[in-house]
């Protein structure tokens, strides 16, 4: 009987001498990951097992399913009370992250079940961002292999500071202690390679029960701790947090009435007390801590990881996605950064897009440039790479719209790590976590001008704004955009005509039309614009500009109300039919790639504010169409 | 230095209370499911926490069948009064004309009553986010889902096509008319739950404390005779000590023989017992997969 089974005796004796124990438990997350055979399932499903969590009739449940679809013959399948969901039973491979739990005298367990398979490093990468440990699973039989590789850069990029390398198995091998050396040292070469400074080595058999919680007869030769034992006793991420600078990110301003204002967050790193100096980020601003709000009553001191409410002797500002920190150890704050980038969606990398960046509570526009290089994640090469398609891992610098208070990721979790979100599908399509800031931006300030946009427009009598033609080649943008100056002109309006052609010929004669470089068309058009309405004009602009999330970067650029989106509608027959330039001849022969509407996509817009439908109206009254809208 | 480090369910306390205010910051129109039970107890004390000196900020939704526990509505109307929370009451009108109930409609019943009115009430206020007392050592298929978990505008689930979810960042932007299902209990285990309620001395419905009680035993579960809606087959209610380890519908609540009448001798049972806690739950006892099914339609 080992250590769990006296719990028991605790539990019907004492109960309250129990609770008064399995309250002051701490709490340890970790994930275990290997490759499909090398027993993951098995070994969660035996610590489950041993700590008893599992119950009489989930018992019954499981003796069950393993005559029906296991794989251990009569035996126990472990791995069944573990793989969830149907459609993955059906496969025989756990797909998804699924969370266990458990728990010993000492702590309870959160396991995140990882998958082993190369499609999924996103599901590992999400496994790993909350643990403290990983348990890298390798089969005795076979050794390191890729997925060992790839399973410990993982982890090692996530940062987990514990790695356990539980050489599994060992009753297949005959407890062989030379193989055991052997796996260790082809293991310890490959964690030094890549900067993993420490990792405990364990042999065990998750089958038979070997050095997993208790000692085994077996492997008489091995005089570290099992597998529980370890678990038990490793220092957790949180103890190390508290020792930290102290950090806080604001979620929510907590204003019930006009005589309280308190920021309530979840304390990443230090900790703080009543009377601290603290300093708010981006602003700068300084105060003092007046009060920290619990329902159980005001606090003296608070630690990493307790949510809290902080109030502040004087009134300064302060929002959601600020930072609170030590008044004298602040965070730094820019807005351009080197990142490695996860890249987690079906749908590849789309250099230069906008898309929103999620650090924390602190939303913000970001562009992502073309990646420095990819690593391929079983040799830790470095690849050239235009993009990143699902799974792969890159280095890129990101760009967002404003300056944002962070931390490098190997400093703090909750302040180096952010996701990114497609602003149309709203899927998470990528993981960040950032390496350092680039100085240009620490640099380069913004210079005031006294001549105000304002004075500019003024001076021109009118309202910039920028008429954005979308539409199809060949459907009529240009044409309509022509007729549509050559009228403003008249009415003495100050103009002027970007043509999608004719940048290209000089601004963007470098761009070619893969998705990244259209992206990049379309961003240096909308700069130059903006800085044309800066100026006071009116600026038309004929672009196929297929993509949505461009169109809105542009308009996202302007003021509120200077962007307006115009549909230049005509179907894609009617286009082909025209064919004014013979491009779309040339298309169908192959002889053009990346042709907008045969190979490469449009996306209409849903909501324009002008649609123009050009089988109903000339190009003539479509101008007047515009006109009559936008002039009344 | 030398400082504290947080217990487990400390940290547990913090990350719920960290959800909460996730959600009400990003959702347009959040709201909390309340189902008065244990666990729906521990997420209203939660959300009180989370944005003390403020009440919650949005009501409490209850998808009733009428087929619940009279002690369980008594304690609702009293817990959301005491939180100064709007109570919101939504009955599936279909379900109502019809007469659904768990003696004749079996099935149908889970799905009119609280599938199709769970649905039905989002739709009816609009709420773009709910959370859910579901937590992920309940169910297998549980354990596999998102805290934030997306559902589409017909309220489906795809469990392949989940987003990923890192650290405490979570996505909450979606589409008009889509909407999340927020699960603050997530990493919780029912010793937690109950260790909790002891802890910091929640209310919760006294069915959960042994008492003696009229029950018929049928089909393996031992039911109460909470009203006289129980149609009797001849059966005459025995007088028994029970309690129960989870509470929905009575007629389809399974009781277990008790004496524990204080949490202390609850956690004791709970920890010496060797059934898992939704085996009293008639709703289970079909497939392995019965579960998963069930959510993808919509189901919380």
């Amino acid at each position: 009987m080992n250590e769990i089974y006296k719990t028991d005796a605790l539990i019907a004796e004492d109960i309250d001498a129990y609770l008064e124990t399995h309250q002051h438990k701490t709490m340890l997350r970790f994930i275990t990951c290997g490759s499909v055979d090398d027993g993951k399932s098995t070994l969660i499903g035996r610590l489950l097992y041993d700590s008893k969590m599992i119950f009489e009739d989930q018992l019954a449940t499981l003796e069950a399913d393993s005559r029906r679809v296991g794989t251990q013959g009569e035996n126990i399948d472990f791995a069944l009370l573990v793989d969830g969901l149907a459609a993955e039973r059906e496969q025989g491979i756990t797909i998804d992250v699924a969370y266990r739990f458990f728990a010993t005298e000492k702590r309870k367990f959160i396991v995140a079940d990882t998958p082993g398979h190369e499609q999924y490093t996103r599901n590992m990468a999400t496994g790993a961002s909350t643990a403290d440990l990983a348990v890298i699973l390798i089969d005795a039989r076979k050794g390191v292999l890729t997925q060992t590789r790839r399973h410990s850069y993982l982890a090692h990029l996530l940062g987990i500071r514990h790695l356990v390398l539980a050489i599994n198995k060992m009753d297949l091998i005959g407890y062989d202690k030379a193989a055991y050396d052997r796996i260790l040292a082809e293991y310890r070469a490959f964690a030094e390679s890549i900067g993993i400074a420490d990792f405990t080595p364990i042999p065990i058999s998750g089958l038979a029960g070997d050095n997993m919680t208790t000692r085994s007869a077996n492997t008489r030769w091995y005089d570290g701790p099992t597998l529980m034992e370890h678990l038990e006793t490793v220092e957790l991420d949180q103890t190390l947090d508290q020792q930290k600078p102290f950090r806080m990110q604001v979620q929510w301003v907590n204003r019930p009435n006009l005589d309280f204002r308190g920021f309530s967050g979840t304390i990443a790193s230090g900790h703080v007390s009543v009377g601290d100096e603290i300093r708010v980020l981006p602003s700068g601003k300084t105060s003092v801590i007046s009060r920290i709000v619990t329902m159980d009553g005001d606090l003296d001191m608070a630690v990493a990881g307790q949510a809290v409410t902080l109030c502040f002797a004087d009134e300064i500002d302060c929002s959601r996605g600020q930072v609170i920190t030590a008044a004298n150890n602040p965070v730094e704050v820019a807005d351009q950064f080197e990142a490695s980038v996860i890249w987690m969606d079906e749908d590849q990398l789309v250099p230069g897009r906008t898309y929103w960046l999620k650090l924390g509570p602190l939303t913000v526009s970001a562009t992502v440039a073309q990646p420095k290089y990819q690593v391929n994640v079983n040799t830790m090469e470095h690849l050239a790479s235009k993009t990143l398609d699902l799974n792969a891992i890159g280095v890129a610098n990101i760009t967002t719209d404003r300056e944002i208070p962070f931390a490098p990721y190997q400093d703090s979790r909750d302040l180096g790590g952010f996701i990114l979100i497609d602003k149309m599908t709203n899927r998470t399509v990528g993981a960040g976590l950032i390496h350092f800031a680039l100085r240009r931006a620490q640099n380069i300030h913004w210079q005031a001008t006294d001549i105000s946009r304002e004075h500019h427009a003024g001076m021109k009598n009118q309202k910039p704004m920028v008429l954005w033609m979308t539409g199809l080649s060949g459907s009529g943008k240009s044409t309509i955009a022509n007729l549509v100056e050559k009228k403003l002109a008249r009415m003495n309006r100050h103009t002027f005509l970007l043509d999608g052609d004719n940048v290209r010929h000089g601004l963007n004669k470098d761009l070619g039309f893969t998705d990244a470089d259209r992206v990049e068309n379309i961003r240096r058009v909308g700069e130059v614009a903006k800085l044309m309405t800066d100026a006071g004009l009116i600026v038309i602009t004929a672009f196929i500009s297929p993509f949505r999330s461009e169109r809105e970067m542009v308009r996202a650029m302007m003021q509120p109300g200077e962007f307006v989106e115009i549909f230049i509608d005509t179907p894609l027959e009617e286009a082909e039919k025209r064919d004014v330039k013979g491009l779309y001849a040339k298309a169908r022969a192959g002889q053009l790639k990346n042709f907008t509407g045969i190979d490469s996509p449009y996306e209409a817009p849903e909501a324009p504010q002008i649609r123009i439908d050009t089988a109903r109206m000339s190009a003539e009254e479509a101008a007047d169409l515009i006109i009559a809208k936008l002039i009344p | 230095m030398s400082l504290r480090s947080l217990t487990h369910l400390q940290r547990l306390e913090a990350e719920a209370i960290h959800i909460m205010r996730e959600v009400v910051s990003e959702a347009e129109k959040p709201v909390m499911l309340y189902s008065v039970g244990k666990d729906s107890a521990v997420m209203l004390h939660l959300a009180k926490k989370a944005f003390y000196p403020s009440p919650p900020p949005f009501p409490l939704l209850h998808v009733d069948t009428t087929w619940k526990f009279r002690d369980m509505y008594s304690l609702r109307d009293r817990a959301a009064r005491k939180a100064g929370m709007q109570l919101l009451v939504h009955q599936n009108p279909d379900a109502v004309r019809q007469g659904i109930n768990p003696f004749d409609h079996g099935g149908l019943h889970t799905d009119m009553w609280k599938t199709e009115g769970l649905k039905q009430a989002l739709d009816l206020h609009g709420f773009d986010a709910a959370f859910g007392g579901a937590r992920r050592d309940e169910e297998k298929s549980r354990a596999k889902e998102r805290i934030f978990s997306f559902r589409t505008a017909s309220h489906r689930w795809d469990p392949k096509n989940q987003r990923p979810e890192l650290w405490r960042t979570y996505n909450a932007r979606k589409a008009r008319g889509e909407s999340m299902r927020v699960f603050p209990l997530s990493n919780w285990t029912e010793l937690d739950i109950w260790q909790y309620i002891h802890l910091e001395n929640i209310e919760i419905v006294p069915l959960y404390y042994a008492a003696e009680r009229p029950t018929v035993i049928r089909d393996g579960l031992t039911l109460m005779v909470d009203d006289d809606r129980f149609p009797l087959k001849g059966e005459e209610p025995v007088m028994r000590s029970i309690r129960f380890r989870t509470l929905g519908c009575y007629p389809l609540t399974g009781a277990v023989e008790s004496r524990a009448t204080t949490l202390p001798e609850i956690i004791q049972e709970m920890l010496l017992t060797t059934t898992s806690e939704r085996q009293g739950r008639a709703i289970d006892h079909d497939q392995a997969a019965s579960m998963e099914k069930k959510k993808q339609e919509g189901y919380f």
